[in-house]
């Protein structure tokens, strides 16, 4: 079955192509068909994978299967072809990019039915899954590349989908050329591996790294590049502020791309690579700082916005960074559990949001909303059980997975745990705030939405329903001991981690003292919900209008930090006036001063030399006597 | 036959240079001087009879007879260059009634 790997993106392609072609001329009900029924048929074949993957790891197997599909190409001592490979770190990723993914296909269709690009959505989202698998599933960098690079490009098509109003159009530029920016890291790092390994195959890479000196220059320079291409792809700082602005995209976008599958590319890269940054100390400790202050600096921001994307998005970007944390820490298990768990809830609470949006004929500010709880009773209800998730509140699935990263970074340092703590109840915070200001008290908006408030069809409805029920349950996945559980997910994913594991030594915590840390942050995060209750239902207080002063920290947090303007001011301005310089000074003066002043020249000279022929006779003849004067002095002087 | 070729050979071969030389140099500053075209047609021929003078004139000297076979041919060819010459005038004042160079100076830019 393995060896028929290949129809898994395959199938996303064809739907892609027939839905491409087709998109004008086909039925609407056809192309959402055929859309997610590629998908679907997609995550069938993965479940089969997944268990033919699961029946090997229960033999005790490495269960590491690679499949060559074709030789590419081969250029001096590279040879790279396009295979593919599965283990168990591949097949869990193929389950969530086809699982959530088809759900995100089914609630597309209620979503976006309305919309004259019905079709050409549904051939882009078809195009992002077949690259996301090719991502997932290459067993080279170049496979891997070729994936990252076509899911940015499917990311700038889908953020920019309403491409006529412009700064849509705009924020899919700039969710673009951060990403290129990413890319180039991606590159020289591929170079470099070329250089260090003679080799881009993963299999030929990794033993051959763990055979390595811990701290050697070349890999902390390796990965410190790939990181770099990570924080691109996955909105850490430095390049994380396209995240916020590509919620320009459809919701059903922001769902699959910015919060369940594309933005954990990187991670999934950096898991695939560990040993590379187990051996990299530096980068590690790298890693988990950025991790943890992007955590913070989001959920700072994400306090004080009013959009409900926006908070997602902040929301999406923090939590990002606490898998960072969670690599950077050593605990790979524990960031890859967060990335599963994430995309439940997380993914849930995008659609949700749709929902509320779609009810609200697309009203996107929160201080026109509240007491929808009535009105969209299965919205509320999965909202609800995501935003528990996402908090951290036992026994639902973000417990667990933080829970895991928090652990290990106690094990590392008091401190980080300290902070990842803050953020923890940050995050608490303000999904309650958003929780509570969309669905609690009197409805703020205008007469005519509140006549037309009404529950989504059951196309959106039911991937809400499945992405909650797993939201709920996604966590005992992967049981602690210290509840009698025997941490199944990372048995599972072992072998991926062995030689980092080796490396690194394994990681111990008292019972004791994992009790008091969820202890602590479950009781954090009930706090935090309490909070937010009192102050947004009991007190009823609603944000400020958008005129209002804020002033202090609040204000900064409102701005975002002005992190957009200090990029602008630093980077993009110099920029434009270099490339302003190189216009009017350069190539308008030089260039063009050069070129036309070759043209005068020619031009003046020849008005000069054009009097010789005056047509005068005597001026000839008296020419030609002086050239005969000439030759006979030079015939006399020179022989 | 000597005594000619004795007598020729006294006069010395200098004063035949600065002769030939002179004349040359008349003809020339005619041509370049003179409008009317049939005038700088007899500069022309002014000069190359100059300059047969010089070659008869070298060829006694060094008794060398190659020098006034030279000067067969350069009257013939003096011959020859009138009568296309003085032709070309003629078109040309049955065509523009006048004979000064300056006027005809149409093939210009």
């Amino acid at each position: 079955m393995i060896d028929l790997i290949w129809l898994i993106p395959m199938l996303p392609l064809v739907g892609f192509v027939i839905n491409g072609l087709g998109r004008n001329a086909l039925p609407k009900s056809v192309i959402g068909i055929l859309g997610s029924g590629s998908v679907l048929a997609a995550f069938i074949l993965s479940l089969v994978v997944f268990a033919d993957v699961y029946a090997a790891r229960q033999l005790g197997e490495a269960a590491s299967f690679t499949v060559k599909i074709f030789d590419w190409f081969a250029a001096g001592n590279l040879s790279v072809s396009m295979s593919f490979l599965v283990d168990p770190l591949s097949a869990i990723m193929l389950l969530i990019v086809t699982g959530v993914g088809f759900l995100i296909h089914l609630y597309s269709i209620g979503y976006m039915q309305k919309d004259e690009g019905f079709g050409k959505f549904f051939a882009f989202l078809n195009l992002f899954v077949f690259f996301m698998l090719l991502l997932v599933l290459g067993s080279n960098y170049v496979v891997m590349f070729i994936g990252w690079e076509g899911v940015g490009l499917c990311s700038y098509l889908l953020i920019g989908f309403w491409f006529q109003n412009s700064s849509y159009a705009s924020a899919a530029k700039k969710a673009f050329v951060m990403n290129r920016i990413g890319d180039l890291a991606f590159l020289l790092a591929a170079f470099l591996i070329f250089i260090t390994f003679g080799s881009l195959e993963f299999g030929s890479i990794f033993p051959q790294a763990s055979t390595m000196v811990s701290g050697d220059a070349m890999l902390l320079l390796i990965t410190l590049l790939l990181f770099f291409a990570a924080t691109g792809k996955s909105a850490q700082i430095p390049l994380f502020t396209w995240l916020p602005d590509a919620m320009a995209g459809p919701t059903p976008v922001s769902a699959l791309i910015h919060a369940a599958t594309m933005v954990t590319a990187g991670i999934y890269m950096i898991a695939r690579s560990n040993i590379l940054f187990t051996l990299s100390p530096v980068t590690m400790q790298l890693i988990a700082a950025i991790g943890i202050c992007t955590a913070l600096l989001a959920a700072a921001i994400a306090i004080t916005q009013n959009d409900i994307k926006k908070v997602l998005a902040y929301s999406t970007v923090s939590q990002l960074g606490y898998m960072f944390l969670g690599l950077g820490v050593g605990a790979f298990t524990g960031a890859f559990f967060h990335v599963i768990t994430h995309a439940f809830f997380k993914a849930l609470l995008f659609l949700g949001a749709g929902s509320v949006i779609h009810a609200m004929h697309d009203e996107q500010d929160m201080r026109q909303m509240g007491g929808l709880k009535g009105k969209l009773p299965i919205t509320y209800a999965t909202m609800l059980i995501g935003t528990i998730a996402i908090a951290g509140i036992p026994p639902l699935s973000g417990f667990f997975s933080k829970d895991e990263i928090l652990a290990h970074a106690f094990g590392e340092s008091r401190l980080l745990w300290l902070l990842g703590l803050i953020g923890a109840l940050f995050t608490a915070f303000y999904m309650f705030r958003l929780l509570f200001l969309t669905f609690f008290g009197k409805f703020r908006g205008t007469e005519q939405q509140a006549a037309q408030v009404h529950e989504s069809p059951l196309s959106m409805t039911i991937p809400l329903i499945v992405l909650a029920v797993l939201s709920a349950i996604g966590g005992f996945l992967n049981i602690p001991s210290a509840f009698g559980g025997s941490y199944g997910m990372a048995e599972f994913l072992s072998p991926v981690f062995a030689d980092s594991v080796s490396h690194a030594g394994t990681f111990h915590l008292d019972h004791s003292t994992e009790y008091l840390l969820m202890g602590v942050s479950a009781l954090a995060a009930v706090a935090m919900a309490f909070l937010a209750y009192n102050r947004y239902v009991r007190q009823g207080l609603v944000p400020q209008p958008e005129h209002r002063k804020r002033s202090g920290v609040v204000k900064l947090s409102y701005n975002k930090f002005y992190v957009d303007e200090i990029y602008d001011a630093l980077i993009v301005r110099p920029l434009n006036n270099l490339s302003v310089f190189f216009h009017r000074i350069v190539d308008n003066m030089v260039i063009d001063g050069l070129v036309n002043g070759i043209g005068r020249v020619t031009g003046e000279s020849g008005r000069v030399i054009r009097h010789l022929q005056s047509g005068n006779v005597g001026f000839y003849v008296f020419m030609m006597v002086l050239g005969a004067i000439a030759i006979l002095a030079y015939g006399i002087f020179k022989i | 036959m000597d005594a000619i070729i004795n007598g020729i050979q006294g006069v010395p071969l200098n004063h035949y240079i600065i002769f030939s030389s002179i004349i040359f140099a008349i003809g020339v500053i005619g041509v370049l001087i003179r409008r009317n075209a049939i005038i700088i047609m007899m500069s022309v021929e002014l000069m190359l009879n100059a300059v047969n003078l010089m070659l008869v004139a070298f060829s006694v000297h060094h008794g060398d007879s190659n020098g006034q076979v030279f000067v067969f041919f350069v009257m013939a060819l003096a011959a020859a260059e009138v009568a296309v010459g003085l032709a070309i005038v003629v078109m040309v004042y049955r065509n523009t009634r006048s004979l000064d160079i300056n006027t005809m100076n149409r093939l210009k830019w």
